[in-house]
């Protein structure tokens, strides 16, 4: 009896440390998990339940980080997250993927000048990116919000490292595109 | 540099991916081209707008996931008396193993093959960032072996794996290890293989893989020639690659 009931106490204190660890390398990420549900979904309140979700999934799989970059491994669990939101709520927006083929075809036209852009204002660019296509949007989050590298996108996107670099030189030129026009007018 | 090798770069050289020769170089570019340095200028902005609408949570998200994950352990069933204990034996072992492989590394210091292997790694990435993948773009290896002809002062193996699901993309001339080099690339679902070969004799027969800023780096000796196959793919298929380009180069 004495044993059974020091072995569960046992269990208790692991449990505590094992919530304490996790607590401790990944709740820090939040902003980065809420930042990519958010363009991820464009919703606030969705991005709150896809987050939540997120950490139960990441507290489940916590046996099997094995340490590191404990922002990239939530961040592949949100993503994954996402994904799967999607699908069960709003299976258009997967559904017109993107070509990652038809390359170039947006780069022909001369870049707007950095001095107008910089004059688009939070709403105008919160649209803007909004506008672009899923797989643009994301990739644009973790680069030029979050500053992963190009090999920590590919391994999290599942995708080879020349289509990161083709897709992200795309969705820039797309972005600055939808910014420029929109700055003019409203100038 | 020109403009359009410079306009290749610049998406490389703004996300910190470029090597130091190759970012020195265009930073010259730069200073002397006023269309390039508006691109720049561009990216640059485009960056600081776009951080600018970062996403903040709401203050009680944190509370909420906090309170999930309570809930979340209470309801978990716990069929694992014993199992706790021995990953946290097996956890400080593996601590172990890994402290003491990093105390070593520390000490033995960086070696001219780990050089070496940054090189090999640094020239993937520029091969495949500055669209400047193949001189010669051809599948087939009846075309790409005598292209070398008179480029090099050796005729480097070029072995068809198109059957095997790796197809023979083109092949290039690189700079490494202080010389001229061969370079061969394969293709695998998209992903690109660099295999770089030149004259060296050595002792390593076996492959010997390694993993460096996350690209897998194989290197070793055949027929008097230095071999080294670097790729974003998994170590798995890299492997197989180097294992059926040994098995064929032999047959």
């Amino acid at each position: 009896m004495f044993k059974r009931s020091g072995e569960r106490k046992d269990e208790a204190e692991l449990d505590q440390i094992k919530r304490e660890q996790f607590e401790l390398s990944v709740l820090p990420h939040l902003g980065a998990a809420y930042n990519l549900a958010r363009w991820l979904t464009r919703n606030e309140h969705d991005a709150e339940d896809v987050v939540q979700e997120s950490y139960l999934r990441a507290y489940r799989f916590f046996g099997g980080f094995r340490g590191g970059d404990g922002r990239a491994w939530l961040l592949t669990i949100v993503r994954n997250t996402c994904y799967s939101w999607l699908q069960q709520n709003r299976p258009r927006e997967l559904s017109d993927s993107l070509d990652d083929a038809a390359e170039n075809i947006e780069s022909d036209a001369p870049s707007p000048e950095a001095e107008l852009i910089k004059t688009a204002d939070g709403k105008l660019v919160t649209q803007a990116l909004e506008e672009l296509p899923l797989e643009f949007r994301e990739i644009l989050v973790l680069r030029e919000m979050e500053g992963m590298s190009y090999k920590e996108i590919a391994d999290m996107a599942d995708i080879p490292l020349g289509t990161v670099m083709s897709r992200l030189a795309r969705a820039r030129k797309r972005l600055q595109q939808i910014l420029a026009p929109t700055v003019a007018r409203e100038a | 540099m020109n403009c359009e090798e410079a306009k290749k770069l610049i998406h490389a050289y703004v996300d910190r991916e470029l090597d130091l020769v190759q970012s020195l170089e265009l930073e010259r570019h730069l200073t002397d081209c006023n269309s390039c340095s508006k691109e720049y200028a561009g990216l640059q902005a485009l960056r600081s707008v776009v951080g600018s609408v970062y996403q903040k949570p709401p203050a009680q998200l944190q509370n909420r996931i906090r309170s999930a994950i309570r809930k979340e352990v209470k309801s978990e069933t716990r069929p694992r008396m014993l199992s706790w204990r021995w990953i946290g034996v097996a956890a400080s072992i593996v601590l172990l193993v890994f402290l003491s492989w990093g105390l070593f590394r520390v000490l033995s210091g960086s070696s001219p093959d780990e050089a070496l292997a940054r090189e090999v790694v640094s020239s993937h990435v520029r091969s495949l960032m500055a669209s400047h993948l193949t001189d010669v773009p051809s599948s087939d290896q009846h075309t790409v072996k005598p292209w070398f002809n008179g480029k090099l002062d050796f005729s480097p193996p070029v072995i068809d794996l198109a059957d095997q699901g790796y197809p023979l993309a083109g092949g290039r001339l690189d700079y490494l290890n202080n010389r001229t080099v061969a370079a061969l690339i394969y293709q695998r679902r998209g992903h690109f293989i660099n295999l770089f070969v030149w004259p060296s004799t050595g002792e390593r027969e076996r492959p010997r893989p390694e993993t460096l800023n996350g690209y897998n780096v194989i290197h070793w000796y055949q027929s008097d020639m230095s071999c080294w196959a670097v790729s974003d793919l998994n170590a798995e298929e890299l492997n197989e690659f180097v294992r059926l380009l040994k098995s064929k180069s032999t047959s």
